[in-house]
């Protein structure tokens, strides 16, 4: 097993036509069973045609009802990627994956505040994944997003990070141990997003082919903090946690909207000592994560 | 991105909320002419540079009367002024408000910003204003009051309300109090903010609410629809360095040690800077060259790194996933070769290309070490600027 996605997932992909989605689209057919996961594009102006052999449809409604898929990929500009998530979250999809960097943060608001009252009101509820991250992968079955395949291997170790070549990082450190991993998920640097460490973390221990979880996080918010209360009392797994920017200062934006440090409590010092009580083996060398990992088990 | 005070009170005026009369200004004889225009018995002449603490740093004074706005002016127009967020050099003071004098009965505080942890805007006021925020939330945190603001229903009347008398406001202010905090929602919203803060927002002796000084940040990812806030950019304020670097796409920032660093993404960047940080020395500099680095973009980033005189070396931390170690092998050996590096250089390479790209640094004839790990990487370079 994994979390969220197998190699039976069956995936649309919402800007499948651009640049970017058109090339990551490609490296994901031809990872593991990609081939048979990704069945939809969307693009209204090219509805009827193909990529990749892949059917293009005027819409994710009609993309969901013609091929079945319960998840989609978003590769939609910054402009109108809130609108794409809006339109998956509206075709009832399981699972939305935004991996578009740059969307105005009033835009995320307005979308989860939708999704928030759509699932108040007995809607169906679907999950959303980014914005602003790689996406994720289950080694040897399906990849979606724009992680290199080739430095993953499948096995029983879950990676959760905000972070995309971080999680590139620890996922290499782990693979040349030789542990593998089950799913590893990148939940994204925006200041507003859909699936947090704590609900990553809640699917690790509840999935039984995960043995232990590596968390990396970020300077700035709440959520790692959120999320290691929860695995104290809760976590039956060993976890390696690693808070990257101790040497960034406040009031900075690191790259990412969602790494700026705003009161005390979210420097990676604090995060880091939270983590520590809470039961995680942390470490300030993030070039021992896997190693630290290893040890545990 | 930031603006100035007196933009930000043109922003707020726009929206509704009352603002004093003030007039911007460059030079002490238009700082005169503005006390002139506006007439009356009091002013205030403040600083106007992007960083907070203006008043206890000697950028804020009153003057009572026409000389002494032109002595004050002349004091503070040119000054280096040096407040806690602008670090010890100081910022040179290129602008000017001149003000009218207002009736302070009480100094409040009220901001908006957007909460990560409820995904909703919270409103926060406090009776005390005037002062720094955080001082009064870690001294008496029971004395900020907080509401959340759903965005598809915008600021209720009741949290309005919540806040104006929460806060204290007295009777005769609660209604003004409440449109204020209203329209410094609509404002927040509607400008792609991501910070309004009003501190100190007070009451005068005839009740009038009034902003006395205006502090915003607006979200970068939204500037593109944001022309009228984008004018408003005061290139003097901003890094110099950043900003070539965000001519390139690249997201630099430049910090106070000696070994400068280039990595793709930002989390992989901050692990890299706290990897040097962890094995004895401090980093120059954040610097995300991003997920599509090409030659030339390698080539400005050394430009940009070796711009600061005191980095004594460089790592380079590539993690290749889409973008191959080889093309980045080729961009470093070319932007070492064009900035003809004389200081140490580190690189660690991992992912796809990997042996490709070190045999390019390898044939390239630069002394580049090379190493597998980043604390190996963050080793070797502590170890050859010492």
């Amino acid at each position: 097993m994994s979390i969220l996605i197998n190699k039976d997932t069956k995936i649309i992909t919402q800007g499948i036509t651009g640049k970017t989605g058109q090339f990551h689209t490609e490296k994901c057919i031809e990872y593991a069973n990609g081939k048979n996961c990704f069945v939809a594009g969307v693009n209204p102006k090219k509805a009827g045609e193909k990529i990749f052999d892949v059917p293009i449809y005027a819409s994710v409604k009609e993309a969901a009802a013609e091929s079945g898929a319960t998840v989609s990929v978003i590769y939609v500009p910054p402009a109108g990627a809130a609108a794409a998530i809006w339109e998956a979250v509206e075709a009832d999809l399981d699972l939305a994956i935004c991996i578009t960097e740059g969307i105005p943060v009033r835009d995320m608001l307005m979308v989860r505040n939708k999704m928030k009252a759509k699932e108040a009101a007995g809607g169906k509820k679907t999950l959303l994944l980014g914005p602003n991250c790689p996406g994720l992968i289950t080694p040897d079955e399906v990849k979606i997003g724009i992680m290199p395949g080739h430095i993953h291997r499948k096995g029983r170790i879950g990676v959760v990070s905000r972070s995309g070549t971080l999680t590139y990082e620890a996922v290499g450190q782990l693979t040349e141990l030789g542990l593998g991993q089950s799913s590893a998920v990148g939940i994204g640097g925006d200041p507003i997003n859909g699936l947090k460490h704590i609900d990553v973390m809640k699917m690790f221990n509840d999935d039984p082919d995960t043995d232990a979880v590596i968390m990396i996080g970020e300077i700035g918010g709440p959520d790692e903090a959120e999320a290691a209360q929860w695995c104290k009392a809760n976590m039956k797994k060993p976890i390696v946690g690693f808070i990257a920017g101790v040497t960034a200062p406040a009031g900075k934006r690191m790259g990412h909207a969602g790494a700026l440090i705003s009161g005390g409590a979210d420097t990676a010092d604090a995060k880091l000592a939270i983590m520590e009580e809470c039961g995680f083996k942390v470490t300030r060398n993030p070039s021992e994560m896997a190693k630290l990992l290893k040890a545990m088990l | 991105m930031k603006i100035h005070e007196y933009q930000g009170k043109q922003i707020l005026k726009k929206f509704g909320v009352t603002v004093p009369r003030g007039i911007h200004c460059t030079t002490v004889e238009d700082a005169v002419k503005a006390a002139e225009t506006l007439g009356g018995k009091v002013w205030v002449v403040k600083a106007q540079i992007h960083a907070g603490g203006r008043g206890k740093g000697g950028g804020v004074k009153v003057a009572t009367s026409l000389e002494k706005v032109r002595e004050y002016a002349g004091q503070i127009l040119g000054m280096q002024l040096i407040t806690h967020q602008t670090g010890a050099e100081g910022q040179k003071v290129r602008n000017l408000l001149i003000e009218e004098g207002a009736d302070i009965k009480h100094e409040y505080y009220v901001a908006a910003l957007t909460d990560r942890a409820t995904q909703k805007v919270a409103m926060m006021a406090s009776y005390e204003g005037g002062m720094d925020i955080e001082e009064v939330a870690h001294k008496t945190p029971e004395k900020i009051i907080k509401v959340f603001i759903d965005p598809l229903v915008g600021l209720t009347d009741e949290q309005a309300l919540t806040l104006a008398k929460g806060i204290s406001m007295p009777e005769g202010s609660i209604a003004q109090a409440c449109d204020t905090f209203k329209k410094l929602y609509t404002c927040y919203m509607e400008t792609d903010a991501s910070l309004a803060e009003i501190n100190p927002l007070i009451h005068e002796g005839d009740g009038t609410v009034k902003a006395l000084d205006a502090k915003f940040n607006f979200d970068s990812n939204a500037l593109y629809r944001q022309q009228e806030i984008v004018a408003m950019r005061d290139l003097d304020e901003e890094d110099a360095d950043e900003i070539e670097a965000s001519k390139f796409d690249l997201a630099y920032i430049s910090l106070d040690g000696n070994i400068g660093c280039l990595v793709n993404g930002a989390g992989l960047a901050m692990a890299t800077m706290d990897t040097i940080k962890l094995f004895g020395a401090e980093p120059a500099n954040f610097l995300d060259v991003g997920g599509g680095a090409t030659t030339e973009k390698v080539t400005e980033a050394f430009k940009i790194m070796l711009k600061n005189p005191k980095v004594k070396g460089i790592l380079v931390n590539i993690f290749g996933g889409i973008m191959r170690c080889d093309t980045i092998a080729t961009g470093v050996v070319a932007a070492a070769k064009e900035t003809h590096l004389s200081v140490p250089l580190v690189v660690r390479m991992k992912g796809t290309n990997e042996d490709l790209g070190k045999q390019i640094l390898k044939d390239s004839g630069l002394p580049i070490i090379s190493a597998d790990s980043m604390a190996e990487a963050a080793t070797k370079i502590v170890a050859a600027v010492k």
